[in-house]
């Protein structure tokens, strides 16, 4: 990968997207040959939100390569509590370390960040905007279970306010997929990736129901609905009830169908679909380390 | 001297924007951060015949001349202005707007959780689409009224 900065699956091409793969897959086949490729270095894990997940999957990945990852700890202790910018904040730590894992609650924190240091700057997320590595994942995810041809992925749920679900929109655009959109109508995708879709080409198709499309479907990935997104508590479970699915449900799906989570889950993908051969969540979150792995070895 | 020149009074030195979109004149105002509390001397005419444009607005400003970023938004809610800076009453420059791809400063980002309206020592930027305008850090697009987002300093 030639870019300097991972900031939106938007940077991506179809040759970014299969070189980090391949070498994903190489990686999780011999990991001991990747031991020492990232000896030496620094990675910066500036978690201005909280996360487990993502940040323990990054923290993993350069520990797995050799190298060494310095947390800034939670805002609530940092000088951010005090006021200060984010520009000064990468600007300082910039000083410490080889590149800088940014996770924010504003969209265009990473690409603001990019422009005030000269080290890598890796998006883990910047409010609603974009989240590329965990597309990354999700990629692999599809390519191994379902390849890139002929593909008809569903994305259900929270469709306006789920970055993982931009940044995948857009990545997909560069393999031979339909796409199709499943979300209640006020959480529809917002005009920008609409906008985006349609410059790119894409097959977009939109429901409000899965039953419409799901007996169509290769992959279904499904986000979470949050109970912030709506005034009240009854609208919400009104709501977020349609979008669940069950074990009972998939009996109507391809048996061939691959159901992906980016995770945390909640309840909308009840407990009986884990023992189903449709469950692809855990794999997928597994799938981080290599794909970090990758990731991290190319941009270091 | 046309007639329709007249009907605003010259001045010594300063900017007359001229061929502004019918109606736009309040905007270009909005966009030069002239609101008349700080003194400037202002002419305002609305609604004046033009030959190319049917009707017109035009405004005229003592003592001030346009920054790129100001002439770059002006492009977008009036496409066909021309911009006559005077000195001692003669014009010594005139040239027409023309559209940018990008604008910076002047517009504020509608999304209030874009990285840009918080204290970050960065300008809002925008991309210029064919019938609106992008922010260049959160995405967001503004199509319609493009005026409503002049950020008042
Ligand atoms: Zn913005």
């Amino acid at each position: 990968m030639r870019h300097e900065h991972l900031i939106s699956a938007k940077q991506l091409s179809r040759e970014d997207i299969e070189t980090v793969l391949d070498r994903a897959a190489e990686i999780a086949a011999d990991p001991e040959a990747v031991a020492e490729a990232c000896d030496g270095s620094l990675l910066a894990l500036c978690f201005f939100e909280p996360s487990t997940r993502t940040k323990m999957s990054f923290e993993t990945a350069i520990t797995r390569l050799g190298g060494d990852a310095t947390d800034m700890g939670g805002v609530e202790s940092s000088s951010v509590k005090k006021g200060e910018s984010l520009a000064d904040t990468v600007r300082v730590i910039e000083g410490y370390a080889d590149a800088i894992v940014l996770r924010h609650p504003s969209e265009g924190a990473a690409k603001l960040a990019s422009q005030f240091v000269d080290v890598p700057v890796i998006n883990a997320g910047d409010g609603a905007g974009q989240h590329p590595t965990q597309t990354l994942l999700d990629l692999y995810t599809i390519r191994e279970n379902a390849g890139f041809d002929d593909l008809s992925v569903g994305i259900m749920g929270d469709l306006k306010y789920g970055r993982t679900v931009h940044s995948l929109a857009h990545a997909l655009t560069n393999v031979d997929a339909n796409q199709h959109f499943i979300s209640p109508e006020s959480l529809r995708l917002p005009r920008s990736v609409r906008y985006d879709l349609h410059e790119a080409g894409a097959n977009v198709h939109e429901y409000t129901e899965i039953d419409d499309v799901l007996g169509a479907l290769d992959v279904l990935y499904v986000t979470r609905i949050q109970r912030e997104r709506f005034p009240d508590e009854n609208e919400y479970r009104q709501v977020a009830g349609e979008y669940r699915i069950d074990a009972e449900l998939l009996e109507s799906a391809d048996d061939e169908l691959t159901v992906m989570h980016p995770l945390p889950r909640v309840d909308e993908i009840a407990a009986d679909v884990d023992e189903t051969n449709h469950a692809t969540y855990f794999e997928q979150a597994h799938n981080g380390v290599p794909v970090r792995m990758a990731l991290l070895e190319a941009m270091l | 001297m046309t007639d329709t020149e007249l009907r605003v009074s010259k001045i010594r030195n300063g900017t007359v924007i001229d061929h502004i979109t019918a109606g736009q004149a309040i905007n270009v105002l909005a966009i030069l951060g002239i609101d008349g509390s700080s003194g400037e001397e202002v002419s305002v005419g609305m609604n004046v015949p033009s030959d190319r444009l049917g009707r017109k607005d035009i405004v005229k400003v003592e003592g001030r001349e346009l920054s790129q970023n100001e002439v770059d938004v002006l492009s977008l809610i009036a496409p066909a202005a021309t911009i006559n800076i005077v000195r001692d009453f003669d014009v010594i420059e005139k040239h027409r707007v023309s559209r940018p791809d990008v604008v910076s400063g002047v517009l504020s980002c509608p999304n209030a959780n874009c990285i840009t309206t918080g204290d970050e020592p960065v300008e809002s930027q925008f991309e210029v689409l064919d019938d609106g305008v992008r922010c260049t850090y959160c995405e967001t697009i503004i199509r319609d009224s493009i005026a409503a987002h002049i950020s008042v300093a």
